[in-house]
């Protein structure tokens, strides 16, 4: 496993890690529901959950202004709720009802919300970086402090979108932030069957780009790292890379076997590199505070199991709306 | 009224919309400096400066994807990809992304791009660079594809392509550049979905599409000689296309013909032909007829490109064809 340096700074205070905890356990519980709604046999389709992936959600998306827009990926729960989509809404989508975020068009992999300035989960890997871009270059052109922000794991920094994305911000100098979830798999294929370097912000770096790289499991680190990144690309500095060193502690996609990795591994990295975890040991908080939160947060989840069980389905002649403007 | 070339009625709807809006910005591969490489957007770098004529690395899924992003934040990028057998590079983004943010975000977004392309053959650039590929887009639910035959034609559909909601694919034919035809001074928008009638006739109805288009009104000369009297029909919108117009010329004129430069086999024809069949059946006295390249890639030598593309002998022999099955 890759050791990264985490810089000891000024902590943050009780409260602001109370909430980072919140959203935290808010994602994880959510994405546990998911899977289980799965096993039940209620949902379709795809579903890719981001447990042992939530500290950077939390972090890079609580580092984001009002106005700043995101495209996220495959495994894109933990982002939407982290930038403030509401539960009822991502649940409700991926029972594919007409109150989900995308209306049912979409499902768990084409989540969208315009309000929070969600461009968009996108199931093709790199898929949607190179509109940040393009989102960026539209907010210098008009001269707006806003920065657009995308999402992407180790292995889309093996496709061509990622490479000419980032050649053309740099290029540009575009407000823009590449946060590279690198949870060391591409779906099943491990970093040394795909990748021929440790170091994936040399891929940054060889554009010329400003490269910050993180503990991706400490929400603290995240936060600050993040808001560097933001506020040099919000600064008209150009365009940042924000390497995230993560772990995803479940399969690439929810019933996934693993067949690819031992289950000690698994275990170590639960049992290691669980960002709730980190997070936990850092809160002074009673034990009734922490339960507290989890009720809190389970009934949060539930309601929104209640809410999209009780939500339309679209009509199947639906279907033919929303292709043209 | 002024006369402009084909080349100058695309630079003079970018040059206008730059002029009024600016949200409207074009970028793409040589474009500025060299005015491109087809020479359309030349001069147009001195009027509206480095960032709104914007010069692109070689990276045709970055500028497409660049427009996309740019467009769904409202504003109307111009993109050009600088031969169309080079928008297969940049296929993901136009078919995975551009055609379907709309649809799968349940109507929020909109993404109003436009992907300016040449190509066709005639010039002997061989096998990656002259194929005709329309086809491949008009298949694409969320896609609008315009390919325009005149100069007037180009102008007005380009206008009104930049200022269409939806991202559309805007085909243009290297042979067709120098050609001159008649605009007004003020330029006015066509709407999408509208097919031209170049040609009124009794006969024979043609559907043509860009070169072809010149090579029908040709072979519809040689025609009438003959005492067949030829209706051409450009649709000019592939998608949304004009069926009506179309359905209406066939069921007046009882046989039709479909030419277009991109290989028969699956091409544009095609539907145009099942159309007609379905719409027009008991309308019809022969079977369609289809004229387009053989199905090779484009060859280099100019002898086997020549044998390989359409002319107006082609569309002749086709009309003739028609007329024959019953005599006339």
């Amino acid at each position: 496993m890759a050791k990264v340096e985490s810089r000891k700074r000024g902590g943050l205070s009780q409260d602001k890690l109370r909430g980072l905890y919140r959203e935290m356990l808010l994602i994880r519980r959510f994405e546990e529901k998911v899977e289980e709604r799965f096993r039940a046999g209620e949902l379709s389709g795809f579903l890719h959950v981001a447990i042992g992936q939530e500290a950077v959600a939390v972090g890079v998306c609580q580092s984001m202004a009002d106005g700043d827009v995101f495209a996220s990926t495959h495994r894109a729960h933990a982002h939407a709720l982290a930038r403030g989509m509401h539960p009822n809404a991502l649940m409700a989508e991926l029972y594919g009802k007409t109150e989900g975020c995308s209306h049912g068009y979409g499902g768990s992999m084409h989540l969208y919300d315009v309000e929070i300035g969600f461009l968009g989960a996108n199931a093709v890997v790199g898929g949607g970086l190179p509109a940040i871009t393009g989102a960026a270059l539209a907010f210098k052109f008009r001269k707006e402090p806003r920065v657009a922000v995308a999402f992407f794991g180790d292995g889309a920094t093996n496709i061509g979108t990622f490479h000419e994305s980032l050649n053309l911000a740099q290029l540009w100098g575009v407000p823009a932030v590449y946060v590279c979830e690198n949870n060391h798999y591409a779906e099943s294929t491990p970093a040394s069957q795909q990748l021929p370097i440790k170091d994936l912000a040399k891929r940054a770096v060889a554009y010329g780009m400003h490269s910050i790289t993180v503990d991706g499991q400490d929400v603290e680190e995240v936060l600050r790292a993040a808001g560097r990144a933001l506020e040099y690309a919000r600064s008209g500095k150009g365009p940042v890379f924000l390497l995230c060193e993560t772990y995803r502690l479940v399969g690439h996609y929810v019933g996934d076997p693993q067949v690819y990795r031992a289950k000690e591994e698994v275990k170590e990295l639960r049992e290691t590199q669980d960002p709730l975890d980190r997070v936990r040991a850092k809160l002074d908080l009673a034990d009734e505070d922490f339960e507290a939160i989890e009720r809190e947060v389970d009934e949060l989840v539930e309601a929104s199991v209640e809410f999209a069980k009780a939500g339309t389905d679209p009509k199947p002649e639906d279907a033919l709306k929303n292709i043209y403007a | 009224m002024p006369e402009l070339t084909y080349r100058e009625a695309v630079r003079d709807a970018l040059s206008r919309a730059m002029r009024e809006d600016d949200d409207v910005f074009i970028m793409g591969e040589d474009i500025a400096e060299m005015g491109g490489s087809m020479a359309v957007t030349q001069g147009m770098l001195a009027e509206f400066g480095p960032e709104r004529v914007r010069n692109t690395p070689i990276s045709e899924m970055a500028i497409v994807g660049a427009g996309i992003g740019a467009a769904m934040q409202g504003m109307r990028p111009v993109v050009e990809i600088m031969y169309e057998d080079f928008t297969t590079l940049a296929m993901e983004q136009i078919v995975n992304q551009a055609a379907k943010h709309r649809y799968m975000s349940g109507g929020q977004v909109k993404v109003p791009l436009t992907i300016r392309t040449q190509g066709g053959a005639g010039w002997s650039p061989g096998a990656q660079h002259a194929q005709q590929v329309e086809a491949w887009f008009v298949h694409v639910p969320g896609l609008k594809v315009v390919f325009a035959s005149t100069p007037a034609d180009v102008r007005g559909l380009l206008w009104s392509s930049i200022y269409d909601d939806n991202t559309v694919v805007f085909f243009e034919h290297r042979i067709l550049y120098p050609i001159k035809e008649e605009v007004s001074e003020k330029l006015e928008p066509i709407p999408l979905g509208q097919a031209r009638v170049h040609r009124e006739g009794e006969d024979v109805t043609v559907v043509a599409t860009g070169r072809l288009v010149h090579e029908t009104l040709k072979a519809a000369d040689e025609a009438e000689k003959e005492g067949v009297s030829v209706e051409v029909v450009d649709p000019r919108t592939l998608l949304p296309l004009d069926e009506e117009t179309i359905v209406a010329s066939v069921k007046k004129t009882n046989r039709c013909v479909v030419a277009h430069e991109a290989v028969v086999r699956m091409g544009f024809g095609a539907e145009v032909a099942a159309i007609v069949q379905h719409q027009a059946f008991d309308w019809l006295d022969a079977p369609v007829e289809r004229v387009g390249s053989k199905f090779t890639p484009i060859p280099f030598a100019p002898v086997m490109e020549q044998y390989v593309v359409p002319h107006a002998s082609d569309v002749l022999d086709a009309i003739r064809a028609t007329v024959g099955r019953n005599g006339g």
